[in-house]
């Protein structure tokens, strides 16, 4: 039977650095504890401010952010490491808090740093990994040698993973995922460090991995492997989803879809009104500094008319940056900033 | 409870331990069989200690060992698995409740405290010999110390693995470890602090006390040593508190 993922209103709020091992990413470690005086108190981060999702089972579902948005938390609560603070989550029918032994049996996860048992070989890791979820010695020698070949491990296979690549500490951690043949696989930022070669086997892999029935949930801050991978996608900030759905929708979504960014010698409201009534032109928002924001259903096009209405205005057009409908977009659209800042 | 994954670990950790038994061996016997080839063979030798202290060093070194490699066996890898290589994810991913991780940690470090302990005392021996009078009357009563001793040492491990940041294992040697031998009656038996009777009251908050005065009551009973109960109830004591406190240290390392 194939697994979903749901979560319902999931909060997360950290009194402390949360541990390294706890698998979430965008803290350091070996920070000190704050201590409490007194009353005083603690200081809180909060990871997760109500997340529900519903993610189907079978599909290839993309949580999409900038850092610290709290998509490794996320993940973090999904496979047994983050505990909530509040609210729900489940694989499949199981509570992952109340099932947690169940729910590992379900789930294979890729950490977004390395995590591989540097006193094993790339083959051994792997058939320990095996034999933890019981698989018989055949069994456990016959998937990793599968494995080592579809990840092209086999040459190096036997040798101690210290001296690996990070690009191949990674195929090896994926492939170690894969092992146990899970239900719902996590992808925490996947592709983080790997060259566009490893990238595309990398998503060849995972589009295989869905295609045998397997629900798929990545997180990346990449939004061309979100829109290559995912068939439906939620974009997070400050641990909030911000927009869902397929990414074609969140893209139209966009008003007009396209976006020209405009930095202007001056900063003129005048302009951005004459802007506005540009035909083709849906939105106009001033940015930081002497900048503007237009969101538009046509992109090249319109920079002459732009330049005219400036040039008429008295103002200096410095520079124009035109993007084609896409999620960055999107990200910028809701948040103001850029899914990199 | 599943016995598969749990198995499956303790293989894994045995075939680490082969892997790297030849720097084990050194790093576990090494200084232990020189302290005893020095003070045991040379100084007495030469007439600076008396004969009887060979007897009563072997037991002490046996629980040097024992503990050494107990703690060392257990606690660094956590510290370095927890904060730096993360290699414990996968363990903690696996389909068991995380307690028995900690729990096969335990059972690891003390199989591997037990096969140092019982391979001391052969080398020690032989290094010692003539004049070594050991004397195990109740073999039981040995092993049964023995398996508390190495428990000890386990248990130690997993509270000072969990509670240890990376940058502090130099301090945790000097600052744990150091004393904890030096003030835990292995180089003398705890009746030779009659004349220190503050300090010999102050080292019965050390767990390693009742290891050194355990082997000693069991492997040379003809020479002073604490009463056999005070030893067990002061092991078991320790054992559970130490055990106790690393479960929870654990679960705090494992989940955030």
């Amino acid at each position: 039977m194939v697994a979903g993922i749901r979560t319902l209103n999931l909060r997360k709020v950290y009194t402390s650095a949360p541990p390294v091992a706890a698998g979430t990413g965008g803290f350091s470690f070996g920070a000190p504890k704050p201590k409490a005086k007194g009353k005083q108190p603690k200081p809180e981060i909060v990871a997760l401010d109500g997340i529900s999702l519903d993610i189907l089972p079978g599909e290839i579902f993309c949580l999409l952010g900038p850092n610290g948005a709290g998509k490794s938390t996320t993940v973090g609560v999904l496979t047994t490491r983050v505990r909530p603070t509040s609210g729900q989550a489940f694989i499949g029918e199981h509570d992952v808090w109340q099932s947690q032994v169940t729910v590992k049996r379900l789930i294979g996860v890729v950490a977004q740093r390395p995590n591989l048992d540097f006193s094993l070989t790339a083959r051994e890791i792997l058939i320990f990994h095996g034999a933890y979820f019981g698989l018989s010695s055949q069994e456990r020698a016959k998937r990793a040698e599968a494995l080592l070949e579809r990840f092209k491990l086999t040459d190096r296979a036997d040798q101690m993973v210290r001296g690996f690549s990070g690009g191949m500490m990674q195929r090896l951690s994926i492939a170690r995922a894969m092992m146990h043949d899970p239900q719902v696989l996590f992808l925490d930022e996947p592709s983080a460090g790997l060259d566009p070669q490893t990238r595309l086997l990398l998503w060849e892999i995972v589009r295989e991995y869905n295609q045998s029935g397997k629900t798929i949930l990545l997180t990346t801050h990449n939004m061309e492997e979100a829109d290559a991978l995912c068939k439906r996608l939620a974009i997070i900030d400050h641990g909030r989803v911000i927009a869902l759905g397929t990414p074609q929708e969140l893209k139209a979504s966009v008003p007009g879809g396209y976006l020209l960014r405009l930095r202007l010698g001056v900063h003129s409201p005048d302009l951005l009104q004459r802007l506005q009534g540009l035909a083709g032109v849906r939105e106009v928002r001033a940015t930081d500094g002497n900048g503007a924001d237009l969101y538009a259903d046509r992109g090249g096009p319109l920079v002459a008319e732009v330049a005219n209405l400036a040039a008429a205005a008295g103002v200096e057009l410095c520079d124009v940056h035109i993007s084609e409908p896409s999620l960055e977009n999107l990200f910028l659209h809701h948040t103001g900033r850029s899914l990199r800042e | 409870m599943n016995w598969k994954a749990f198995f499956a670990m303790l293989a894994r950790d045995a075939h680490v331990a082969r892997r790297n038994f030849v720097a084990l061996l050194f790093q576990t016997f090494l200084q232990p069989l020189m302290f005893v080839f020095i003070f045991g063979r040379v100084m007495v030798g030469s007439g600076y200690m008396p004969p009887s202290y060979k007897s009563l060093l072997l037991p002490g070194i046996m629980a040097i060992c024992m503990v050494g490699t107990g703690i060392w066996a257990v606690a660094m890898p956590l510290i370095a698995e927890f904060q730096f290589t993360r290699e414990i994810e996968d363990r903690l991913l696996a389909p068991m409740e995380i307690s028995w991780l900690a729990i096969e940690k335990v059972v690891a470090g003390t199989l591997q405290a037990l096969a140092a302990g019982f391979m001391v005392i052969p080398a020690a021996w032989l290094l010692l010999r003539p004049g070594v009078d050991l004397n195990v009357p109740h073999p039981l009563l040995f092993a049964v110390v023995a398996v508390l001793v190495a428990l000890f040492s386990a248990t130690g491990g997993l509270a000072l693995g969990c509670s240890m940041q990376q940058t502090h294992i130099g301090l945790m040697f000097s600052l744990v470890v150091a004393p904890m031998i030096f003030f835990g009656c292995t180089y003398y038996p705890w009746s030779a602090l009659e004349k220190f009777p503050i300090l010999q009251k102050a080292v019965l908050v050390n767990p390693l006390v009742y290891a050194s005065e355990g082997l000693r009551a069991t492997m040379i009973p003809q020479f002073p040593h604490l009463p056999l109960t005070a030893v067990v109830v002061g092991l078991v004591f320790f054992n559970a508190l130490l055990l106790a406190t690393g479960l929870r240290s654990f679960h705090g390392k494992s989940v955030s």
